[in-house]
């Protein structure tokens, strides 16, 4: 009987140590940790429980019946972070450079089952050189199941894909499809053709951190969400990210004890808004302050930097933030900001997560190049995602709020519940200036005319109480008050119900 | 007594003279320029009056527009504070001619001491010593010679025009003197075309030490003892106390009682300040006398309970002064550290922007000590007091347009070393951000051993940080205590990580007691044991600490007592642990379970990049023009780019002297946040 014990203790040393010490030591010697370790930095200490370890693949073909690796490459199960159901697989670049196979697929798949069943986040983490040639069309047929699985959880259980090493053709629609994808700095890459082949058909010459490295897809493409030093930094802040998320959209955000007053009030939000409108300020110093504790978890952080895209708490609850950065093109909207908010509001309201604006918009990015790139269809995404979402809304306008723009920002008609401004808005169909040379175009020749015109406006629009008087601002706050209202707003909306008509799906211009 | 007055000044020296017209029931008048529309000074004052645009030679010194306030307001007496119209003749005599109260001397004082040759000779007269020297031609070397020996070695001898060190020799001997007249003379007339040399004391291991007096118009005349003010960065005091722990009581006396004839003799009426150099033998010599309100007067008036201000005033308003020479007592220390907005890490650099946080340490300094002005008798024995003196608030602007002082920071103790230790404490406990500031360097210096000993010279900082500011590294000692305490707080912050809605019944996760600190490249394991009033840290080696804090996460200040003794850091959050200020060190300190540390064991080293020889874009913007080219020499300070952001040019200029390598950019080009524009040799 002792044998037969001591033999599953032998079998699974030999599966925990996946492609042999010498790959081990490689992984290592590039600043990367295995797939096992990973994950117990990802979990709480212990609560990895083991799926398939000695799942092995089926291949005979190009002498590969001679290796067969215990669990084929990629390590899955379930574990808590935090002491909540977290799905995850972590694949093994020790083995076969953790090329996906059939059964390696099928092993995904097999989780990501029962994380939908059960109700809990996969993360995914990904470090494999892609699809294992020798296995031919079965590696690609796997890749597709775990596409099919990708689409069947979105919307149902958050997940989160994680690159930690390569990440090369087909192998990047999987992450792609997922709600976040965070990379580490020097040791990830993720593109669908790579630096060779790009050669081969382009003549362009390029590295494979140029193509597809962290600084490339969390500033340039927009596919990665994060990027962080390392892998411990990494799976510290992934664990960061889930204490912010729902387990599944059939829960409530999750709450967590909070030491911070709900009526904190701070003063120094009286002077945030410059005398001079043309004067930028960081919208961050607004979310820091209004948030539990100052904590924000930020997401997208290095692209599309006017607008800001994150998580924070109000009294313990999690809160999706989207919020206009006048520091960086006045705060304006354009294809890029519309994209990264749309699927910000989009993942908020799939995982009943209430949503904060804070509004200080110009307008529109004028240009060619907006109009070429389809700022028409790319605008209309977020206004499309604020129109459809059912859950809490509340927005602050600080200051500007004109034009279209002031439509798309969660307005009051689009279902706001709560659409709060400070006493320093302007709600406007455009600057006192511009409206003042349309109105007047006949007196376009006489500076002083103008000025008095414009003057004029300024007193009429540049305030928040013309749209207060129309109901469509609740009520014009404070600003040192911002924290206690919209706090008791959220509280207020913690009961709302509200359903879209019944429909396959909506049509979102994508 | 005057029923109002106005305060032609800004910042926190018009908050502080507004506090004590309140106290004697004075309403209060500020001024105010555009950029200080919002500032602290407008706000506490009773009335304010608009002056004009930002820059002080448009607003606050220009007589005329005070004067326009003064009658606008109907204040009947100005108290100038310092700086701006302070020592300006010419608005002393515009009030006399208007018939309103100058809070301060005659202008007949302000004149005579206003120039440094006439104030020199006066204070000859009045057998004030000064530095004995020789202001005329010197023949040869022969002449030299004598007058060295007249004057008495080690002497300074100086090309008139010289500068920058050139032309300049000390001479402790004939023989050097000799010397040092000829290459002297050589020197400058190479250098500067212009021969002509002098001679004077040269004054060893100098310190800045200055005496107080307080006069009225009834002939009567004190002083309160002295400051020393060693602690200066090119001029600018940084760091001054009362007492001086270098003189002794008949020094003082010699020196209080020169400082008053002098004031005498020049029928000064109103709080003044003779300065001193005082040689390494206790030698003092006259250097000048500021005939208004220092800056530095709060140690004064903590170590002697007297309100300098409220003096001030009622000398303004004819009353005679109602203390003696003989009631003046110097009690206890006081220490006064500048709060600049400078960032030492980049050479003192000024900083403007939005104060986003701004929270000094709770004030004591009014209780036990001054209250009414009247001193309360001695505090109990290791009271302290803080006293803050400041403009700015949270949520303020520090403008480009004055002074960088943004708070005196004063700490008073019965001891000097108590008084050191509160001003440690008290500047761990200051909170600034949103701007660079010095409290790093402030703190650097209050543990400096040679301040700590209390010897030192005027050349202090320039001898002690040759090189700048780097930071500083701490002890092992106060590594452990840091160490210990992110442990036991971040075992807290993960405890409420557990304690989050959603997760399994009966499955939660136990937070562990074992925990790897890493701070300034050392690790610490420990073992953390929790109970109701605190935690016991153990290290490894068998030692222990106890640990015990109201802190709660998110608090951005924790106040900790370890081991009996307090400890306070300042907070900030990084991934996986805390980003600490404490002592002057700015620490990344993480704290791991111990298979996490082995494991980030395993993580490269990541540098940050070289960028010393780039110029990066400090914001997002469009280049307008470029103003090098590749292999051109640039000197400090040259303009090298212009970006224009937000409708405003913004001129980049080179921070140090080098050669082109590289433009990566032109006119027209839309830069980042950190784009490389130039690269440097």
């Amino acid at each position: 009987m002792k044998d037969i014990l001591s033999e599953l203790e032998g079998r699974r040393d030999n599966a925990r140590l996946g492609g042999g010490q010498k790959r081990i030591d490689a992984q290592h010697a590039r600043g990367k940790l295995t797939a096992r370790e990973r994950i117990e930095l990802l979990l709480d200490e212990g609560s990895f429980e083991e799926f398939d370890m000695f799942v092995s693949h089926r291949c005979t073909d190009f002498g590969m019946e001679k290796q067969k690796p215990a669990g084929d490459g990629v390590v899955t199960g379930w574990g808590t972070i935090n002491g909540r159901m977290v799905y995850v697989f972590s694949q093994d670049f020790t083995v076969f450079g953790g090329s996906l196979s059939e059964t390696h697929a099928q092993k995904i798949c097999k989780i990501m089952d029962m994380a939908v069943q059960n109700g809990a986040p996969v993360i995914g983490i990904n470090d494999s050189g892609g699809a294992r040639i020798q296995e031919g069309v079965a590696s690609l047929a796997g890749y597709a199941e775990v596409f099919q699985r990708n689409i069947m959880a979105s919307g149902v259980v958050p997940q989160i894909s994680v690159i930690m090493g390569p990440c090369a053709g087909g192998a990047v629609y999987s992450p792609a499809m997922t709600d976040f994808i965070f990379m580490v700095k020097d040791t990830s890459y993720m593109f669908v053709t790579g630096p060779d082949v790009v050669k081969t058909v382009t003549n362009e010459v390029v590295t494979a951190e140029e193509l597809g490295g962290a600084s490339t897809h969390t500033k340039k493409s927009s596919v990665a969400d994060g990027a962080f030093e390392n892998d411990v930094e990494a799976m510290a802040e992934v664990r960061r990210l889930v204490d912010f998320l729902p387990l599944n959209n059939r829960e409530k955000p999750p709450v967590r004890p909070f030491f911070d007053e709900p009526g904190r009030i701070e003063a120094s939000l009286d002077t945030l808004i410059p005398e001079n409108p043309n004067t930028p300020y960081d919208m961050k110093e607004l979310i820091a302050k209004v948030a539990d504790e100052g904590d924000f978890y930020e997401i997208q952080e290095d692209f599309a930097k006017n607008i800001i895209t994150g998580f924070i708490r109000l009294e313990g609850q999690t809160v999706g933030v989207v919020a206009n950065q006048p520091m960086v093109l006045a705060g304006c909207l354009d294809i890029d900001s519309s994209r990264k908010a749309a699927r910000f509001v989009r993942f908020c309201d799939c995982f009943e997560i209430p949503i904060l604006t804070l509004v200080d918009v110009p307008g529109f990015l004028p240009g060619t190049s907006q109009e070429y790139g389809g700022v028409i269809k790319h605008g209309a995404k977020l206004l499309f995602a604020y129109g459809e979402a059912t859950v809490p809304k509340v927005t602050v306008i600080t200051r500007k709020a004109y034009g279209g723009a002031y439509d798309v920002m969660a307005s009051k008609h689009l279902r706001g519940d709560f659409n709060y401004a400070w006493p320093t808005a302007e709600i406007a169909v455009m600057g006192a200036k511009g409206a003042t040379e349309i109105i007047h175009r006949a007196d376009l020749g006489d500076a002083d005319k103008i000025a008095s015109h414009t003057k004029d406006y300024e007193d009429r629009f540049a305030n928040p109480f013309v749209a207060a008087e129309r109901g469509f601002i609740d009520e014009v706050i404070m600003p040192h008050s911002t924290r206690r209202r919209v706090s008791r707003a959220f509280a207020s909306l913690r009961g709302k119900q509200l359903k879209n008509p019944w429909k396959k799906h909506d049509n979102i211009p994508l | 007594m005057f029923n109002k007055i106005l305060i032609a000044n800004r910042g926190e020296i018009a908050c502080r003279v507004i506090k004590t017209a309140r106290k004697m029931g004075i309403g209060t008048v500020a001024i105010y320029s555009d950029a200080d529309k919002n500032a602290l000074h407008v706000s506490m004052a009773d009335e304010a009056v608009h002056i004009g645009p930002p820059p002080a030679n448009q607003s606050y010194i220009v007589i005329d527009k005070v004067m326009d306030a003064i009658r606008q307001s109907g204040a009947q007496a100005v108290h100038p504070g310092y700086g701006f119209l302070s020592e300006n003749s010419k608005f002393a005599e515009a009030l006399e001619a208007e018939g309103v109260a100058f809070v301060g001397p005659p202008v007949g004082a302000i004149e005579s001491m206003g120039d440094k040759i006439t104030s020199k000779k006066i204070a000859q007269e009045a057998g004030v010593s000064t530095v004995p020297g020789y202001m005329g031609l010197i023949e040869d070397a022969d002449e030299a010679v004598r007058i060295s020996n007249d004057i008495g070695y080690p002497v300074m001898i100086k090309a008139s025009a010289g500068g920058g060190g050139k032309g300049m020799r000390i001479a402790w001997s004939d023989e050097e003197a000799r010397e040092g007249f000829q290459s002297s003379k050589n020197e400058a007339a190479n250098s500067f075309g212009d021969d002509r040399i002098f001679i004077e004391k040269f004054v060893t291991q100098p310190r800045h030490i200055e005496i107080q007096v307080l006069c009225d118009s009834h002939g009567n005349g004190i002083y309160l003892g002295e400051r020393e003010c060693s602690i200066q960065r090119r001029n600018q005091k940084v760091v001054e106390e009362a007492p001086s722990p270098f003189l002794d009581p008949e020094t003082r006396k010699a020196m209080g009682e020169q400082a008053v004839a002098l004031a005498k003799a020049v029928n000064y009426a109103s709080a003044g300040t003779v300065e001193f150099i005082v040689d390494g033998d206790k030698n003092f010599y006259f250097l000048e006398m500021n005939t208004r309100l220092q800056v530095e007067h709060p140690v004064t008036e903590l170590i002697t309970g007297v309100d300098l201000v409220e003096q001030m005033i009622r000398v303004a308003a004819g009353e005679k002064l109602s203390i003696t020479q003989d009631d003046v007592t110097l009690t206890g220390w006081a220490i006064e550290n500048r709060l600049y907005a400078e960032d030492p890490y980049r050479n003192f650099l000024p900083s403007i922007g939005r104060l986003t946080r701004y929270r000094p340490p709770q004030e004591t300094a009014a209780g036990p000590l001054l209250v009414n002005g009247k001193w309360q008798g001695e505090a109990p024995e290791g009271e302290t007091a803080v006293r803050n003196d400041t403009g700015v608030y949270e949520g303020g602007e520090i403008s480009m347009y004055y002074d960088p002082m943004i708070a005196k920071l004063c700490t008073w103790a019965p001891t000097r070393e108590k008084a050191i230790e509160a001003m440690r404490v008290a500047l761990d406990s200051f909170e600034v951000e949103g701007i660079g500031h010095n409290l790093p360097f402030l703190s650097a210096v209050m543990d400096h051993p040679k301040f700590v000993s209390g010897d030192m010279t005027t050349a202090f900082i320039a001898e002690e940080y040759p090189d700048g500011f780097e930071g500083v590294t701490l002890p092992e000692v106060d590594l452990r205590r840091i160490a210990a305490s992110c442990a036991a707080m971040h075992r807290v912050a993960e405890i409420r990580r557990t304690r989050v809605s959603g997760r399994m019944d009966n499955h939660e996760r136990k937070v562990g007691k074992r925990w790897v600190v890493t701070l300034q490249g050392q690790d610490f394991a420990v073992q953390v044991n929790a109970d109701k009033e605190g935690s016991t840290v153990k290290f490894d080696d068998g030692s222990s600490l106890r640990v015990a804090s109201d802190w709660t996460p998110g608090d951005q200040l924790a106040v900790l007592d370890v081991d009996g003794s307090p400890l306070v850091l300042k907070i900030g959050k990084i991934s996986g642990g805390f980003r600490v200020r404490n002592r002057g060190a700015d620490l990344k300190v993480h704290v791991r379970r111990p298979r996490q540390a082995e494991l980030a064991k395993l993580m490269p080293e990541k540098l940050p990049p070289d960028t010393s020889k780039m110029l990066l874009c400090p914001m997002p913007g469009l280049v307008v023009k470029i103003d090098v080219e590749v292999g051109q020499e640039v000197q400090e300070g040259q303009a090298l780019c212009t970006i224009e952001a937000m409708k405003m040019e913004n001129i980049l200029r080179a921070e140090k002297r080098g050669v082109v390598a590289k433009v990566n950019a032109g006119p027209g080009d839309s830069l980042a946040v950190d784009d490389v524009i130039i690269e440097f040799e």
